[in-house]
């Protein structure tokens, strides 16, 4: 069926599972698997093969058996036809032309979103360059909200990573202010907890509530422990905002997470009781990332880019404030090098935003990885020209509790400046307010820390 | 180039915080950008962590040291010939080569209860610098216990369970590997433990072994590592398994009032 005749060299694809990971752009994590392009005309072939793939196809040939994967019942039972019916003929090639094309714009880019499932999104996706990921992905429009409003026109968000190797209070606080005072936070104050029981993770819960409060941020916390640590402190009371958790495309990589559909829904319903949203209640965080299926031995034979984009059927399920693939931070035998880092977080954000989804990117790599700082402005820069929802704020970029690289304070300024991207607009007034930015969306320079802080610094000694 | 009194740089006034962590804060800014020296702080952190993972161990030297001391050495090289496929193919870091497993068959055959594996894992320097005076403290101790030990195996371009294929070759139930850890811009030459009881190739999983993580000089020193892997090999003996069930209830030495301390931010 999935037959091509190519430069001389005949082309049986056997499967459709078969057909998109030979057409997906060269990564090690695919070699990894065994299921990569052996060659280049291999990968071109089975591209033109499956840009003549109708969408429809992907309805009828699951690529993981629907009996025994609880991801591809979600993407098949909650598919909405209707919203379908407006691209239903189209090949995955005519998908690209469409989405390219002047009558996507962002509200038909709305419309079609329920009708979109992961496997199409990730199949268009791999016959795309980056300028289309890029273009496409910025036409797409994705609104939430929790305590502030994420996602408008010409916004950018950030999540304040203050994490210490220790948990130690003072130490997250000292990070913590220091984005304050560079102006990040609005996506979401989210910590790592060095480990993950339940004391630590109620601890870090109510320091942060209790800031937030103090300080009137008009923004959310979260501390990503695993969700059923999230669950027991929400029972004995904890101010939970956001429940996290990373979640996978495949119900096996899921069950060595420890997680299913129902006990995310159990957990959404938990955080929602609270009632913790002034403004909405997007109150669910995932974080996904290509590979994490396949470091499970959980990929089914998919390759890590389609695995990745049935994740976010997952998030989609559970309407999250924010989901984030932190791409470069599962190392080179995944994405090898900055080119493959690069290209993977493109393609994340754009199938996400395809799919309806808040989505922002830790532009992240570890020091196993051909990549360097070089990488990450490319890529950062990239996804704030493509829209991207939110990056992460970690102090000059080096995480000391995670000991990987991600974005620092400075990166999400030198993209305010760049490209005129202000932060989540209840945020940006309040720092506004508080003498942090001025009204042209630049850091104030001024002497002394804001009259909100002052008194919290004047006791400690240099 | 002295950044304090550069009229293009606006300072942070929050030095104090950097008492409390040590994370990269109050960095200043050049325009909404990192101050030169910052920047370069950070590319020379990423250098150091890159050269830990690319140079390669000097094998030799470290047989060389070990032998000096009276400990002999097997160096062994895992199916990973190089480090491009050693990075991108961890399956192959955790099986011996050809010659690896006849090295091992000529070893003598003799009973053992312990094996000691040293691999350079993803930071040579770790082990450069950690590995000889570690095993010169663990030696002794584990020849004072009356195990009886095959030599040191070296192994180049190794992951942690290549261990299993050597402990299971020895018939040993106790494996200690020595690995260079995945290196942090702050640590780039961090060494971890991993032991496992009754280590099998193939059917040991990261759940059977217990890690000693972040032995390095700002980090776990030797004699807490020591401390910790004594006792678990001790526990281990009773228990007869390790992994996930077998918790470490030596306590750090680390005083706990830190964790205590007061939040500036709240108080």
């Amino acid at each position: 069926m999935y037959k091509t005749h190519i430069a001389d060299q005949a082309y049986d694809f056997k499967t459709l599972r078969n057909l998109m990971a030979k057409a997906t752009p060269a990564r090690s994590g695919d070699y990894l698997a065994g299921v990569g392009a052996v060659n280049n005309l291999e990968r071109v072939a089975a591209q033109w093969v499956l840009a003549d793939v109708p969408l429809k196809q992907f309805l009828n040939e699951a690529l993981v058996p629907y009996e025994q994967d609880e991801v591809t019942r979600l993407i098949i039972d909650e598919h909405d036809s209707a919203a379908f019916a407006a691209i239903s003929h189209l090949t995955v090639g005519d998908f690209r032309n469409w989405l390219l094309s002047e009558q996507a714009t962002t509200a038909a880019l709305t419309a079609i979103a329920p009708g979109v499932t992961p496997e199409m999104a990730a199949a268009v996706s791999k016959i795309m360059r980056i300028q289309d990921l890029i273009w496409v992905a910025k036409k797409c429009r994705v609104i939430t909200r929790f305590r502030n409003t994420i996602g408008l026109e010409n916004r950018l968000s950030t999540r304040l990573q203050p994490n210490h190797p220790t948990d130690n209070p003072a130490g997250v606080a000292a990070s913590l202010l220091d984005g304050l005072l560079y102006g990040c936070g609005d996506a979401v104050i989210g910590i790592n907890p060095a480990s993950d029981n339940l004391e630590a993770t109620s601890r870090l819960l109510h320091m942060l509530h209790d800031v937030i409060e103090r300080y009137q941020i008009p923004t959310q916390s979260c501390v990503l422990a695993h969700v059923t640590t999230t669950l027991k402190a929400i029972e004995q009371g904890a101010p939970v905002d956001l429940v996290f958790q990373s979640i996978a495309g495949t119900q096996k990589a899921n069950d060595s997470f420890g997680i299913n559909l129902d006990l995310l829904n159990e957990a959404r319903l938990a955080a929602l009781e609270l009632g913790r949203g002034t403004l909405g209640d997007n109150c669910m965080y995932f974080e996904t990332g290509q590979g994490s299926a396949l470091s499970a031995n959980a990929h089914q034979g998919l390759d890590q880019q389609t695995c990745e984009a049935r994740a976010y059927a997952v998030a989609r399920k559970f309407k999250p404030l924010l989901v984030n693939t932190v791409v470069g931070f599962i190392g080179p035998e995944y994405l090898y090098d900055g080119k493959q880092i690069i290209r993977a977080g493109l393609e994340d954000h754009f199938c996400g935003k395809l799919l309806g989804l808040p989505m922002g990117c830790d532009v992240c790599y570890t020091n196993h990885a051909e990549a360097d700082q070089d990488d990450m402005d490319m890529l950062l820069t990239q996804l704030a020209v493509a829209g991207g929802t939110f990056i992460m704020g970690v102090p000059g970029a080096d995480d000391v509790m995670l000991n990987y690289q991600s974005t620092s304070f400075h990166d999400a300024l030198y993209l305010r400046q760049l490209l005129d991207l202000r932060p989540a607009p209840e945020f940006e007034q309040w720092l506004q307010q508080h003498g942090i930015f001025n009204a042209e969306n630049q850091l104030l320079q001024r002497p002394d820390v804001p009259a909100l802080f002052k008194s919290s610094l004047q006791n400690l000694s240099e | 180039m002295s950044d304090d009194n550069e009229p293009t740089i606006a300072q942070d006034p929050w030095h104090s915080l950097k008492q409390f962590t040590p994370a990269r804060i109050a960095l200043g800014r050049a325009g909404m950008s990192l101050p030169t020296r910052a920047c370069l702080d950070f590319q020379l952190a990423h250098a150091l962590a890159r050269d830990a993972v690319n140079i390669p161990l000097d094998f030799a030297g470290l047989e060389q040291r070990l032998n000096v001391q009276g400990y002999q050495t097997l160096t062994l090289q895992t199916q990973a010939e190089n480090q491009s496929v050693y990075l991108q193919r961890p399956d192959l870091g955790r099986l011996l080569s050809a010659s690896a497993m006849a090295c091992l068959q000529h070893s003598a055959p003799i009973p053992v209860d312990a094996v000691v594996v040293v691999a350079d894992g993803l930071s040579s320097t770790a082990i450069e610098y950690h590995a000889e005076p570690f095993l010169s403290l663990l030696l002794p101790e584990l020849q004072q216990k009356g195990y009886r030990l095959p030599p040191l195996c070296l192994v180049k371009h190794g992951r942690v369970a290549i261990g299993d294929a050597i402990a299971e070759h020895y018939a040993a139930s106790l494996c200690i590997v020595l690995i260079g850890e995945r290196p942090g811009l702050s640590s780039p030459d961090s060494m971890g433990i991993y032991f496992t009881y009754q280590a099998r190739s193939g059917i040991s999983t990261d759940a059977d072994r217990n890690c000693i993580s972040n032995i390095h000089n700002n980090g776990l020193s030797y004699q807490q590592a020591l401390k910790k892997l004594l006792f678990l090999l001790n526990e281990a003996e009773k228990l007869q398994f390790s992994g996930v069930n077998l918790k470490d209830e030596t306590t750090d030495a680390e005083p706990n009032d830190r964790l205590k301390q007061a939040n500036f931010l709240l108080d």
